[in-house]
């Protein structure tokens, strides 16, 4: 084996009383992609921050090609040729893709190198099938182009080693296959990868090597990734071993939520065409479907934050008329958004404050206007409880919590309220697979006390396990409905891309 | 080298102890200037302190000038909670006055003409607050600068008055009409100025913790101020909302003014408000937005007033400094804030 291009030794970092990373070893050779697993919470992106610059470690030193380096800064990190993606891009929305790239590199005499900087930009975008057009403002690039530019960015400023935290949270299946043949190339050429996920397939199917965190420290070592088992890493990052949850037969009743013809006009990017669906009670309907074909339209009239332009929907038999959040709740639907961060959570107040944010109207947490605080409190407390949140009390700032812990959190505030109908979006994006476990189970439970679930999600081996019937949306449209025990991944891809549609 | 690394904790103390902090670094600096104009920096502060807090007069006195900062502070708090940046304090303070001088020069009982003239002023203010608040829902227009133009638009238009209908025709001083006699405030403690609207502020303060701590509106205004998304998500109307802070932030503001007219000034004039509605922005970030922490960063700033002056006739420093007292620890509070977020860390230095 080649000598390793970073070694990261013994690195301890704690944040007041809690050690997110404790005496940790890991290196990565030229060409090696190196998966780094754990749950969440375990320390990844810690320790990444500290390869990165963005946090000093309490101990521990950083080697790169052999030789110590100090990283006290982003600039320090990229000097050493380390690169990050972060999970949340680092962009200048308004600036095109080419003046995103060429920010903060001189060019000769201050002045901007436009003609250098498209050469290179070509040159990457073939060398590794990372193409972009330099001229688009980054505010028009998806997700999946914005983040090809984050990795573009770093490969233009000399990266050696490119660290990904959890890049495929927020890409479709077709551009994980893209983003996974890009990093494969980049490695042949000797770069080395540090890549972070959730998904144990993907992990398998991409690593050399993997590097498993539990509670701040390293848990073990797999040296043969695509040859270890899922449940074997799931057992490494746990402690324990992971079952899934077992979907038994379903016993469908009255349909507790009817969309009849909605349509909505494009004004988010995105529009539904007449869409028509029935979901009953006690059973787990999956919505598929390359994002952007509609799913979050759909997502948002049913949470009645958008009045489509026609059509009907009816909760627990009863119309709705009026398409707000208040309304869609005060007739029995549950709502968990696509966004924790964003629309989920108010992430500088406390989190009993989140929690409590949809009801905070109804007698349960006021009354003629006054607060009532005891109760705010003892329902949060009775939630951290009951759903294992892990913080320390209600009065935490919710940014504080985990991604998995967030998760949690929200499907407390809805379950708790026993709703008829419960609409999800992506559930257990960013969750690890015991947060996942936990999740689904929930609503496994809630199916069979007769709670109708739709599930919106991209994840398709996550849709079959759990839902009964899978629709699949496609352009605004539902273009075919399969029951799960018809379908297969193979038969949803093709819908998803329109195929059986047209047809 | 020093750098700033992300703060993952702010203990409490360090919250409590901030403002003092600033106050600290602020008296510092300016004791350069003091030097500067040839003056002892420990006896100008002394002459400073005698002169505002030192006997029960000079309290009295700082009360009086504390009681409109207060209310101008309390309406920036409230706005800025919700992220309705309303800088407008002051020109919602000169419409207050306005319609509370109009109204306390109708006839009337001096009870009912004093209650007239708070709901005239509070209306007055709200509705000036009301027009950025409305431009930036409807049409998104920064509220920062038009609540920032209005205070000259609310300024010429007082101007306008009392130059015009309202001069004074017998000395042809730009002066308003008197408030009628019966309108004016009682005075609390004889012999000094401490007027009854000083007490309403002291007790505003309290309510409109209140109303931000444990109401539902007060919740609301939180919730939007931090995360208009999730708020929207949760069913709150964010626009309302935002209305909402805006009617209750100049109506705060409009009471600066009611006070100035119906308990210092009894009448309108040019220089009615000094600036406490610019004042009140320094009160609310020394008070750290919290309606409670307004009294004494108020009552601060109003001692640095009165003492300022004092100090001007007993040492020669020019009275400005009572400016750049205020400039200065609005800045420094600005810094102070910064280290709630980050620390220090020093790097480079090997261990
Ligand atoms: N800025 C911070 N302040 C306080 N605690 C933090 C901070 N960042 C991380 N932590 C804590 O450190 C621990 C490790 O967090 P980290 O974000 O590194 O986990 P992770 O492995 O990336 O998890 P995930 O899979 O959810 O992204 C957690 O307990 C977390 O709460
Ligand atoms: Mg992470």
């Amino acid at each position: 084996m080649s000598a390793p291009l970073i070694e990261m030794r013994g690195i301890t970092k704690s944040f007041g009383a809690v050690k997110a990373n404790e005496a940790v070893d890991l290196s990565v050779a030229p060409g090696e992609i190196l998966g780094l697993l754990g749950e969440n919470g375990a320390g990844k992106t810690t320790l990444m921050n500290v390869l990165f610059g963005a946090y000093a470690p309490d101990a521990g030193e950083i080697l790169v090609q052999g030789q110590p380096v100090r990283i006290t800064s982003s600039a320090d990190a990229l000097a050493a040729g380390i690169g990050m993606v972060h999970q949340h891009f680092h962009l200048a929305p308004r600036l095109t893709v080419l003046e995103n790239l060429l920010i903060g590199i001189p060019g000769k005499g201050g002045r901007i190198d436009r003609a250098g900087g498209l050469a290179r930009l070509a040159e990457i975008g073939r060398q590794h099938g990372l193409t972009l057009d330099p001229d688009l403002p980054v505010s028009a690039l998806s997700v999946g182009e914005q983040q090809r530019l984050e990795i573009v960015k770093a490969l233009f400023r000399g990266a050696r080693l490119l660290i990904l935290d959890e890049p495929t949270a927020v890409l479709a299946p077709s551009e994980v296959d893209r983003l996974f043949s890009a990093l494969r190339s980049m490695a042949a050429q000797g770069l080395g990868i540090i890549f972070i996920s959730h998904k144990l397939n993907e992990v398998r199917a991409l690593t050399h090597r993997c590097t498993v965190l539990r509670h701040g420290r390293v848990a073990g070592r797999v040296d043969d990734p695509a040859n270890t088992t899922s449940a074997a890493m799931a057992q490494l990052m746990c402690g324990h071993e992971i079952v899934p949850p077992a979907r038994g037969p379903s016993t469908p009743g009255e349909a507790v939520l009817t969309l009849d013809g909605i349509s909505t006009s494009n004004h988010a990017g995105t529009v539904l065409r007449g869409v028509s669906l029935a979901v009953r009670s006690g059973e787990i309907l999956g919505i598929a479907g390359v994002s952007g074909n509609g799913q979050r339209a759909l997502a948002e009239v049913i949470s009645g934050v958008r009045s489509p332009d026609a059509g009907r929907m009816t909760i627990a038999g009863q119309t709705v008329s009026r398409f707000s959040p208040r309304e869609v709740q005060a007739l029995g639907l549950g709502r968990i958004p696509e966004d924790r961060m964003t629309t989920g959570l108010v992430t500088n107040l406390p989190l009993a404050d989140s929690m409590v944010l949809p009801r905070i109207g109804t007698a349960a947490f006021s009354s003629k206007g006054l607060l009532k605080p005891d109760a705010i409190r003892t329902f949060a407390e009775e939630q951290i409880k009951a759903y294992d949140i892990r913080c320390p009390g209600p009065m935490t700032r919710a940014g504080a919590l985990s991604g998995g812990n967030l998760q949690k959190a929200l499907l407390a505030r809805e379950l708790a309220f026993d709703p008829k109908v419960l609409i999800v979006s992506q559930p257990t994006r960013g969750l690890d697979i015991g947060a996942a476990r936990f999740i689904h189970e929930k609503f496994l439970d809630m199916r069979a006390k007769g709670c109708g679930i739709i599930v919106i999600g991209e994840d398709l081996e996550e849709l079959l396990v759990l839902c009964d019937r899978i629709a699949v949306m496609y352009e605004g449209r539902i273009v075919g409905t399969l029951d799960s025990a018809d379908a297969t991944i193979a038969r949803l891809g093709l819908l998803m891309t329109g195929a059986e549609g047209r047809a | 080298m020093f750098r700033l690394e992300v703060r993952t904790s702010t203990p409490t103390w360090f919250n409590l102890a901030l403002p003092l902090l600033a106050i600290a670094a602020t008296l510092v600096l300016c004791s350069g200037l003091i030097a500067l104009a040839g003056a002892g920096i420990l006896e100008s502060y002394g002459v400073m302190f005698t002169a505002s807090l030192g006997d029960s007069y000079a309290i009295t006195e700082t009360l009086v000038r504390a009681a409109p900062m207060i209310f101008t502070g309390l309406a920036v708090a409230v706005a800025f909670r919700a992220k309705f940046w309303n800088i407008g304090a002051e020109g919602q303070l000169l419409a207050g006055a306005v319609a509370s001088c109009f109204v306390g020069a109708i006839p009337m009982p001096g009870a009912l003409a004093m209650l007239l003239m708070a709901i005239a002023g509070a209306a007055a203010g709200a509705a000036v607050a009301l027009a950025p608040a409305t431009l930036r829902v409807k049409f998104k227009v920064d509220d920062v600068v038009s609540s920032l133009l209005l205070n000259s638009v609310i300024y010429y238009a007082l101007m306008a008055l009392i130059e015009g209908p309202w001069k004074d025709s017998f000395s042809g001083y730009p002066i308003s009409p008197p408030i009628e006699d019966s309108a004016n405030f009682p005075v609390l403690i004889e012999g000094t100025r401490l007027h009854l609207g000083v007490i309403v502020a002291l007790i505003a303060a309290p309510l409109i913790w209140f109303l931000i701590a444990r109401t539902t509106l007060g919740f609301r205004i939180r919730v939007t101020g931090e995360n208009p998304e999730a708020a929207r998500y949760g069913g709150i109307h964010v626009e309302r909302v935002l209305l909402s802070t805006a009617l209750l932030s100049g109506a705060l503001a409009g009471l600066a003014g009611v006070g100035e007219v119906g308990g210092v000034h009894f009448q309108v004039m040019s220089d009615i408000s000094p600036g406490y509605g610019y004042s009140g922005i320094v009160v609310a970030m020394l008070a750290r937005l919290n309606p409670l922490g307004v009294v004494p960063a108020a009552i601060f700033l109003a001692a640095v007033m009165t003492g300022a002056e004092a100090m001007s006739r007993a040492t020669g420093v020019p009275a400005f400094l009572s400016d750049v007292i205020q400039g200065t620890a609005l800045l420094a509070m600005l810094v102070a804030l910064l280290f709630t977020a980050y620390r220090i860390r020093r790097v480079g230095v090997a261990t």
